[in-house]
C-alpha cells in the first residue's frame, strides 16, 4: 500500500508538471491562473496520498491548509492591482477616480 | 484485504480523472472550457481518492477530516472557477493589452 500511494503521488506530480505547460503557453493570465488552480487540487491529493503512504497523519492537516490557501490565491488574482474594476463596483470608486486624474 | 483492493481501485479511478483534467487543461481551446475540464474532473478525482483513503482511515475523526477536506476543496474550486471566468468575461480587452 505504501508503494502504491507513493507511485500515485508521483503520477500526480507528473500531471502538475504537464500543467506547467499551460503556464508557458498562456495566452491570457486567466489561463495561467488555471494552472495554479490545478496545483491547489492536485497538491491536496498528493499530500493526502503521502500521508497515507508514509504514515504521517500531520500531512492531512497540511492538505487542509492547502485547500484553504488555493482559493486565496484565486481571489488575489481576480482583485489584482492595476486591473480596472467592473462598472458598479461599490468600494474604491472614489480612489479610482483619483487614479484616473493622475494619469 | 477487500478494503485494500477497493482503495487501490478507487485511487486508480481518481488518477484517471486527474489525467483527464490535465489533458483538458492542455487541449481545450479557451479559458471557459479549460475551467470546466479542470475543476470538474479534478474535484471528482480528489473525491475518489478521498473515498479510497477513507477505507484506510483509523477512526471516525480521520474519516470526517478527509470528508471536510474534500468539501473545502469543492467550495474553493467552485468559487475560484467562477471568479476566474467572470474576470475573463469582464476584462477580456484588458487581457489582450498585455
Amino acid at each position: 500500500m505504501t508503494l502504491f500511494c507513493l507511485a500515485a503521488a508521483l503520477f500526480l506530480l507528473g500531471t502538475i508538471l504537464l500543467g506547467l505547460l499551460r503556464v508557458l503557453w498562456g495566452p491570457g493570465s486567466g489561463d495561467r491562473m488555471l494552472a495554479a488552480q490545478l496545483f491547489g487540487t492536485t497538491g491536496v491529493t498528493i499530500l493526502l496520498l503521502l500521508s497515507a503512504g508514509l504514515g504521517e497523519p500531520a500531512l492531512v492537516d497540511v492538505a487542509l491548509v492547502f485547500a484553504l490557501l488555493a482559493v486565496v490565491a484565486a481571489v488575489a488574482f481576480v482583485r489584482q492591482h492595476g486591473l480596472p474594476e467592473p462598472e458598479g463596483t461599490p468600494i474604491h470608486q472614489q480612489s479610482r477616480r483619483e487614479d484616473r486624474d493622475d494619469r | 484485504m477487500i478494503a485494500d483492493m477497493l482503495t487501490v481501485i478507487l485511487i486508480l479511478a481518481g488518477l484517471v480523472f486527474f489525467a483527464a483534467g490535465t489533458a483538458g487543461l492542455l487541449r481545450f481551446p479557451d479559458v471557459y472550457s479549460r475551467l470546466h475540464a479542470l475543476t470538474k474532473a479534478d474535484n471528482v478525482g480528489l473525491g475518489l481518492v478521498v473515498l479510497g483513503l477513507m477505507l484506510q482511515a483509523s477512526g471516525p475523526a480521520d474519516i470526517l477530516k478527509l470528508l471536510l477536506i474534500w468539501v473545502l476543496v469543492l467550495a474553493a474550486g467552485t468559487t475560484a472557477a467562477h471568479l476566474v471566468a467572470q474576470r475573463t468575461w469582464t476584462h477580456g480587452e484588458f487581457e489582450s493589452d498585455r
